[in-house]
C-alpha cells in the first residue's frame, strides 16, 4: 500500500523536534556559526529529545528500535533549525548506530548503555578523507591484519568532535572492502589535528583531521567482530540522513524566502505577487517535495529490507544535494542584496547547502 | 497510518498486465501512426474495446466510465470486507503511466469517455450521469471529448466567447462558437460506423456579463446539426490522437443537456467544478509524462548496456563519466516525479484536498519528461535523431505534457497561489 502520513508517534516526534529546532537551534545558529561554537546547553537539550535512545533496544539501555523513516523525519526537522546544530546533537549516533545495527554482542554491551544512558557525550566516526575523488567504497585508509591485530594507517578528515571523543569508529579499507573499527581515544598512533577544519559552512561544528599511524587494535574491535559489517547498509543510512538534512535546510530557506517575499514591497506590490518570484518559489517547493519523497522511499526500503535501498539512498542523497543547492541559492536571490548580508540566515543556508555533496558521513539515521 | 511505498496488489497487477498490452498492441503501431497522421487505428481501438469488456469494465479501470472521472467505490479489490482504503485513482495513474510507456498517442485513442465523461461526472446530475454515461458500456467503442479552448482563450479559459442562448419557444439551447484543440473531438462527434454515438462537452457562456458565473457546459451529441469538425490539426507529436477544431453554428441542444444550473446564480459552481476536474486529472496527465519519459530512459539504458556501459551507482560524482551522471540525474527525476504522482492520487483517493500536490506533480512531470526525452535523443546521437528508433518520437510526444491540462506556467501559478495563500486576484 502507498501511504504518506507519518504515524501518530512520528507526528509527535516531528512536533517535538520542530519545536526544539525553531526555539533553540535556529535562534542560536548565527552566533554559533560566527563564533564556531554551539552552546553545550543547547546540544544537551537536543539530546534529551531521545532520538538515538529511541532507536536502541532496551537491552542496551535504549527504548526502541531503529526506524530509518523515523530517523529521516527527525533529521529533516532538526536540520530545518540549523544544520551544524543537527550534526552536533546527533554526532554520537555516528558511533552508536552502526554498533547497534551491526556490532557484536560484546560491542553492543560495552558501548551502547554508556552512550545512551547518560548525557550527551562526544562519540564520533571518521569516514571522509581529504581528496577530491574521495570514495567511501575505496578508502585510502588501510586496515591490515598483523599478528592477530588490525593495524590502521591513513588520514581522515571532517571528523566531528574528534578532539574530545571518547572513542571513534574509523572506516578503513580491509582487502578492498570498507570496514569499521572501534578506536579508543588513547590508542597509540592516533593523532588529532590541533587546528579545526576550516570550511565554507557548518562552522559551529568542530571538525578535525585525524591521522592513524600503525594504530593497533584487537580483532574484537572490528565492527561486527570477525565477520565484519555490511558497510553498504551503513552507507545507505548515512546517505538518507544526508538527504533528510538537505531537505530540512532547503525547506528552511524556502519558507524564509517565501515569508520575506510576502512582506517585501516593490513597485507597489509584494514581490511574491510578481510571477518572477512566485514561480521561483513554486519550483523550490516542488523540488523539495520531489526529493523528500525520494528520501522517504529509500528510508522505507531500508526499513523493510529491500535491495533497492542502497541504490535509492544514493539517488536520494545525490538528488537532494543538488536540490538543496538550487533552493538555497534561489532563497538568497529572492532576498536580493539582503540575502547576501549576514543579518539574514539565507546566505548561511546557501553555504551549508553546497556541503551536502561532500558531507555524507557526518550524520546517520 | 504510516509512510509506505508498496504498490497495492491491483496496481502492481495492472502494471504487469499493461506492459504486455503496451508491448504487443502499442509499440508495434507507434511508428506507423506517427507517419500516417489522421488515420484511425481501428484494429487497436477494437482490440482494446473488447479487451476492456472482457476485463469486466468499460475501461481498463474497474467500472470506470473514463480514466479521468472519479472512481466509484471499487468492490473488485475489496476481498477483505471493505476495510482497504480506496485506490481507484492510484490504479488509473498506474494504468496511464504503463500505457503511455507503450504510446501516449495511442493511449489517447483508448475508447471511453475521457475528459467529456469526466465533466459530466463532475458537473452533471445523477440523471445526467446515467443518461450520458451508459453508452460507454455498449458493444461498440465510444468516445467523448471536452471542448473548452478557443482561438482567443487558452490558459485563460474564462475568456471563452462561445454563447448559449435559450430558445424559449422550443426550450432548446442554441450554441454558437468555435472550439479548438479538442482531443478526440473527431472520434467523439463524427458518426463512424464502427463507433457508438459519442458526445462532446462544450463550454459556453449563458450570460457574458456574468463572467465566470455565466459559464456552463453542454452535452452536444455526436452528429448534432450545425456542428462541424472543421479541421484536424497537424501536430509535432501524439499524432495518432486527433485534435479537432469544431464549429458550432446555431447548434440546437435539448434543455436538459446543460450541466449545472440553467440560470446565472451568485455561485459560480459550474466553472469551479470544471476547474476541480483538473485537480483530479492533473496528476493523471503527469502520469502519462512519466510513462513517456520512462520509455525513453529504458531505451537509453538498453542501448548503453548493449555497448557494455553499465552505470556505476554509488560512485562519487567526481568519478562518474558524463554519461553516468546524466543517467543518474534522469533516474532521480523519473523516480521522484512518479512518487509525486502517486502522492497526489493517493490524496485524491483518500479525499484529501490535493490542489497543491496535483499541480506540483504536473509541473514536475512536464519538466522532467521534456528534459529526459531531449537528453536521451542527444545522448544517443544519430540513433536518437533517427526515425528508425522511437526516441525522437518520444521527445516529440513528451512536449505536450508540459502544455495540455494546464501549461507548466499555469501550474506554477496554481502552486504559487497555494503556497503563498494568494487568490487569483492577488497573484495574476
Amino acid at each position: 500500500m502507498y501511504s504518506f502520513d507519518p504515524t501518530e508517534e512520528q507526528q509527535m516526534l516531528i512536533e517535538a523536534v520542530n519545536k526544539y529546532a525553531a526555539n533553540d537551534l535556529r535562534p542560536a545558529a548565527r552566533n554559533a556559526e560566527e563564533s564556531g561554537e554551539l552552546p553545550r546547553k543547547i546540544i544537551a537539550k537536543g539530546w534529551e529529545l531521545g532520538l538515538l535512545q529511541a532507536s536502541i533496544p532496551e537491552t542496551y539501555g535504549g527504548f526502541g528500535e531503529r526506524s530509518a523513516v523515523t530517523g529521516a523525519l527527525a533529521v529533516e526537522e532538526m536540520a530545518f533549525g540549523d544544520l551544524a546544530g543537527a550534526l552536533a546533537v546527533t554526532a554520537p549516533s555516528l558511533f552508536a548506530t552502526p554498533i547497534s545495527l551491526m556490532g557484536s554482542e560484546e560491542q553492543k554491551r560495552e558501548y551502547l548503555p554508556r552512550i545512551v544512558e547518560g548525557e550527551w557525550s562526544p562519540y564520533t566516526a571518521a569516514l571522509i578523507e581529504y581528496a577530491f575523488d574521495f570514495d567511501p567504497n575505496d578508502l585510502k585508509t588501510i586496515a591490515t591484519l598483523e599478528d592477530g591485530r588490525y593495524s590502521l594507517n591513513g588520514e581522515k578528515a571532517f571528523v566531528s568532535f574528534a578532539k574530545e571523543a571518547q572513542a571513534l569508529l574509523v572506516y578503513a579499507n580491509l582487502d578492498g572492502q570498507t570496514q569499521a573499527f572501534i578506536v579508543a581515544k588513547e590508542a597509540e598512533g592516533l593523532s588529532i589535528s590541533e587546528e579545526r577544519e576550516k570550511l565554507m559552512g557548518v562552522n559551529a561544528l568542530p571538525l578535525y583531521r585525524v591521522k592513524l599511524t600503525n594504530v593497533k587494535i584487537p580483532v574484537a574491535n572490528r565492527l561486527g567482530g570477525e565477520s565484519g559489517c555490511a558497510f553498504e547498509q551503513l552507507l545507505a543510512s548515512m546517505r538518507i540522513a544526508n538527504a533528510a538534512a538537505a531537505v530540512g535546510v532547503a525547506n528552511a530557506a524556502f519558507e524564509y524566502s517565501r515569508d520575506y517575499a510576502k512582506e517585501r514591497e516593490a513597485f507597489g506590490v509584494k514581490i511574491a505577487q510578481k510571477q518572477a518570484i512566485a514561480f521561483m518559489l513554486a519550483e523550490m517547493r516542488t523540488e523539495i517535495e520531489a526529493m523528500r519523497l525520494l528520501m522517504w522511499e529509500a528510508a522505507w526500503e531500508l526499513d523493510t529490507g529491500r535491495e533497492d535501498a542502497v541504490k535509492d539512498a544514493y539517488l536520494a542523497s545525490t538528488g537532494a544535494a543538488d536540490m538543496a543547492m538550487m533552493v538555497t541559492d534561489r532563497a538568497v536571490q529572492i532576498l536580493g542584496g539582503h540575502g547576501y548580508i549576514r543579518d539574514h540566515p539565507v546566505e548561511m543556508w546557501m553555504r551549508n547547502g553546497r556541503g551536502f555533496a561532500m558531507l555524507t558521513g557526518l550524520a546517520i539515521i | 497510518m504510516s509512510i509506505e511505498f508498496d504498490a497495492p496488489k491491483p496496481v502492481a497487477n495492472a502494471q504487469f498486465v499493461l506492459k504486455t498490452v503496451a508491448e504487443e498492441m502499442m509499440r508495434p503501431n507507434s511508428r506507423y501512426f506517427d507517419e500516417h497522421e489522421h488515420e484511425i487505428p481501428w484494429d487497436y481501438i477494437e482490440f482494446m474495446h473488447s479487451a476492456m469488456k472482457a476485463m469486466g469494465g468499460n475501461s481498463l479501470a474497474p467500472r470506470e466510465p473514463s480514466p479521468s472521472s472519479p472512481p466509484p467505490e471499487d468492490e473488485r479489490h475489496r476481498d477483505d470486507g471493505g476495510k482497504r482504503p480506496p485506490i481507484g485513482y492510484q490504479l488509473i495513474a498506474a494504468q496511464m503511466e504503463a500505457l503511455s510507456w507503450g504510446d501516449v498517442g495511442l493511449y489517447h485513442c483508448l475508447p471511453g469517455g475521457g475528459l467529456g465523461a469526466a465533466a459530466v461526472h463532475a458537473a452533471g446530475s445523477p440523471e445526467q450521469r446515467e443518461k450520458f454515461l451508459a453508452r460507454f458500456h455498449g458493444d461498440k467503442p465510444t468516445f467523448a471529448a471536452m471542448c473548452i479552448t478557443e482561438a482567443g482563450a487558452g490558459s485563460d479559459n474564462s475568456a471563452i466567447r462561445t454563447r448559449a442562448t435559450l430558445d424559449e419557444k422550443t426550450k432548446e439551447w442554441v450554441i454558437n462558437g468555435e472550439k479548438i484543440f479538442v482531443t478526440g473531438g473527431d472520434k467523439s462527434f463524427t458518426e463512424y460506423e464502427k463507433l457508438g454515438r459519442g458526445f462532446i462537452v462544450v463550454w459556453a457562456s449563458i450570460d457574458p456579463a456574468a463572467g465566470r458565473a455565466g459559464m456552463r457546459a453542454f452535452v452536444v451529441e455526436g452528429g448534432t446539426p450545425g456542428v462541424r469538425v472543421v479541421k484536424l490539426e497537424h501536430k509535432m507529436g501524439i499524432r495518432v490522437s486527433d485534435t479537432a477544431a469544431i464549429s458550432l453554428v446555431d447548434a440546437r441542444v435539448p434543455f436538459e443537456n446543460i450541466l449545472g444550473s440553467p440560470t446565472v446564480d451568485q455561485n459560480p459552481t459550474g466553472f469551479k467544478k470544471a476547474m476541480a476536474t483538473f485537480d483530479a486529472t492533473r496528476p493523471l496527465v503527469a502520469a502519462t509524462g512519466v510513462g513517456v519519459a520512462r520509455a525513453a530512459f529504458e531505451f537509453l539504458k538498453e542501448r548503453l548496456a548493449e555497448r557494455e556501459i553499465h552505470i556505476r551507482y554509488g560512485l562519487p560524482r567526481q568519478k562518474l563519466t558524463s554519461i553516468e551522471r546524466d543517467v543518474i540525474d534522469m533516474e532521480i527525476m523519473l523516480k521522484s516525479a512518479w512518487l509525486m504522482v502517486i502522492k497526489a492520487v493517493w490524496m485524491a483517493d483518500n479525499k484529501k484536498p490535493n490542489a497543491l500536490e496535483a499541480s506540483m506533480s504536473k509541473v514536475r512531470s512536464g519538466d522532467i519528461c521534456t528534459k529526459i526525452t531531449q537528453k536521451v535523443v542527444e545522448m544517443l546521437g544519430p540513433l536518437g535523431y533517427s526515425r528508425e528508433f522511437l526516441a525522437e518520437k518520444w521527445m516529440r510526444d513528451a512536449k505536450i505534457t508540459d502544455i495540455y491540462e494546464g501549461t507548466g506556467q499555469i501550474n506554477r501559478l496554481v502552486v504559487a497561489r497555494q503556497i503563498l495563500g494568494y487568490s487569483g486576484a492577488e497573484l495574476r
